[in-house]
């Protein structure tokens, strides 16, 4: 019992103790690593076990921006309101915007995913639509900053419990069939469309439910929360966690926010550091932080008296 | 007694660029029956089964399954119906365990509905399956992941998934294919068994000794047309059958 019980409780108890290990400004880091960690979530459930590698984040982040932001600017709704709203709508929506390229696979669906964000940003520049490039400002924010915390890393935690048992029922596993041959899937009776329209649905829960939280953290919105960073971030925090594991993109998430944080001791030089350190991942632990320790707990061995 | 006849193509038609894949192809599957259907490589037969289980959009002509247009549905749509179909090259989930592969198929609407919504123990249904269709149960061959598992149980596995849905019209492309004298000796009377059980099976095959000891009829393809269809013996000895298979050429030394 305590072997398996052991990991678990390590993570969920260092990701609660982590706010009071912290200053103010590490705090603020820590909720956008929450943020980095449920979309780094998101694209590892999509890629490994549904087959949709999916730079759609941004996308995601920015409709469930969007949509709280001037939920609260226009209608003065509480967060309490506008977070729920804009999880369910923007996920709606952003699914809505998919549905066409879930035909594409791999690399298909990467690039047509990939344009979403960029597209927008341009119609809202162009439309001068919701506050255009200045964005809306003096939103409502939390009440203060244990709320954020607590809120963002609950959230993350529920989230990757939740994934975890998605992908073991029979669900995940007709996700993992799309994944490994879509078309024995098809003459299995079972429509593939629909099921990635739910999977891509889920994942973009996740994505939005960032972005509406992102919107009362800062209590702003703009285009930059369309920013690219919000899809390729995830995709390195996935590759350094290890890919299919779901709790590794989280802990990747929680490491590579905070080292892009320190790095900024290196002015422009930071991007070359943070690379540096990616592809020695790459190259030293391709199989990803997670996969590696699995193996090394399991490969321990644990007496127990009989 | 005249059978029902439960599926039936008329006309089907599809070119895939200049290359007319099938023509005006006829077929009819009565209820009960194994249908085998032969021809030389590249004569339209698996096109032929792309085209009646929707994998394949048809150029012109319809199918008809209990006299129901299913032309141009979605495959899934088709499967639902209960026409099933197993791939040349096996389509099996790599990185499921061999019994789990069913579960995808035992979670499909056609089965919900059939069982009312209840499931009970999807694990013990998809290994009752395989054990039926020749997994040995004490091997732990049904744990096994599908990746690791020989060319014999995949094909084994490509109808298992077709019958875990419960179907009426099973359709195999080349399962005796690549499988070798032994395998295929037990693989018949799974057939036949199928059979008596009121599944009605399209059979393509290249293996024609062993396709005869099934079918009560076969049809012929050469170049995307029917050729010759009848009994096995009688299509077998007509000239033009002979000329599609052995070549036309004379020689001369």
């Amino acid at each position: 019992m305590g072997y398996l019980l052991l990991p678990r409780l390590v993570l969920i108890g260092g990701l609660l103790l982590l706010p009071f290990l912290v200053d103010m400004y590490w705090q603020r880091v820590l909720c956008i690593a929450g943020i980095y960690a449920l979309l780094a979530l998101g694209f590892d459930f999509l890629a490994e076990y549904v087959g949709l590698v999916c730079l759609g984040g941004a996308f995601f982040v920015g409709c469930g921006t969007y949509i709280s932001g001037l939920l609260s600017a226009t209608l003065n709704w509480s967060p309490v309101f506008t977070i729920p709203i804009a999880t369910v709508g923007g996920a709606a929506l952003s699914t809505l915007v998919l549905l066409p390229c879930l035909r594409l696979r791999g690399i298909y669906f990467a690039i047509t995913s990939f344009m979403f964000p960029l597209l927008t940003v341009h119609v809202i520049i162009a439309l001068n639509i919701f506050g255009g490039t200045e964005g809306i400002s003096a939103l409502a924010t939390f009440p203060n900053v244990w709320v954020d915390q607590y809120l963002i890393l609950g959230v993350v935690i529920f989230s990757l419990f939740a994934m975890r048992r998605l992908v073991n029922e029979d669900f995940g596993l007709i996700l993992r069939g799309i994944k490994d041959n879509d078309q024995a899937v098809r003459a299995s009776g079972i429509s593939i469309t629909a099921y990635k329209t739910k999977a891509v649905f889920i994942a973009a829960l996740m994505g939005c439910f960032g972005g509406a939280y992102l919107s009362h953290l800062y209590g702003w919105i703009g285009i930059s929360q369309f920013a690219l960073d919000f899809s390729i971030l995830p995709i390195s925090a996935a590759v350094m966690g290890g890919m299919g594991t779901l709790v590794g993109p989280v802990i990747g998430a929680f490491i590579l926010t905070p080292l892009s944080e320190q790095l900024r001791d290196f002015g422009q030089l930071r991007v070359v550091v943070y690379c540096l350190i990616l592809i020695g991942f790459i190259v030293y632990k391709p199989e990803g932080l997670m996969n590696y320790l699995q193996r090394k707990y399991h490969q321990f061995e644990h007496w127990k008296e009989v | 007694m005249a059978a029902r006849v439960l599926l039936q193509v008329k006309e089907i038609s599809k070119s895939f660029g200049g290359v007319q894949a099938v023509l005006r192809v006829n077929v009819e599957l009565f209820e009960g029956e194994i249908l085998g259907v032969i021809g030389p490589n590249g004569s339209g037969k698996t096109t032929l089964v792309n085209l009646i289980t929707g994998f394949v959009k048809p150029g012109s002509g319809d199918v008809f399954f209990k006299d129901r247009k299913i032309t141009g549905l979605q495959p899934h749509k088709i499967a639902d119906l209960g026409v099933t179909r197993t791939f040349q090259i096996m389509r099996p989930y790599h990185s499921l365990p061999a019994f789990k592969n069913l579960i995808i198929p035992l979670n499909s609407p056609r089965i919900v509905r059939s069982r009312g919504g209840k499931l009970g123990d999807k694990d013990a249904v998809a290994i009752d399956i395989l054990e039926e269709i020749g997994f040995e149960r004490d091997a732990y061959v049904p744990y096994k992941i599908a990746s690791s598992l020989p060319l014999g149980y995949l094909k084994r596995l490509e109808l298992a998934r077709c019958l875990a849905l419960k179907p009426e019209v099973i359709i195999c492309d080349e399962i005796f294919s690549g499988l070798s004298m032994a395998e295929i000796t037990t693989m018949i009377p799974i057939l036949e068994k199928l059979q008596l059980s009121g599944i009605s099976i399209i059979m393509i095959e290249h293996r024609l000794r062993e396709l005869f000891r099934l079918v009560g009829r076969v049809m012929v393809l050469n170049f995307g047309q029917k050729l010759a269809e009848g009994a096995p013996e009688e299509v077998m000895a007509r000239p033009e059958v002979r000329d599609a298979y052995l070549g036309t050429e004379e020689i001369t030394c």
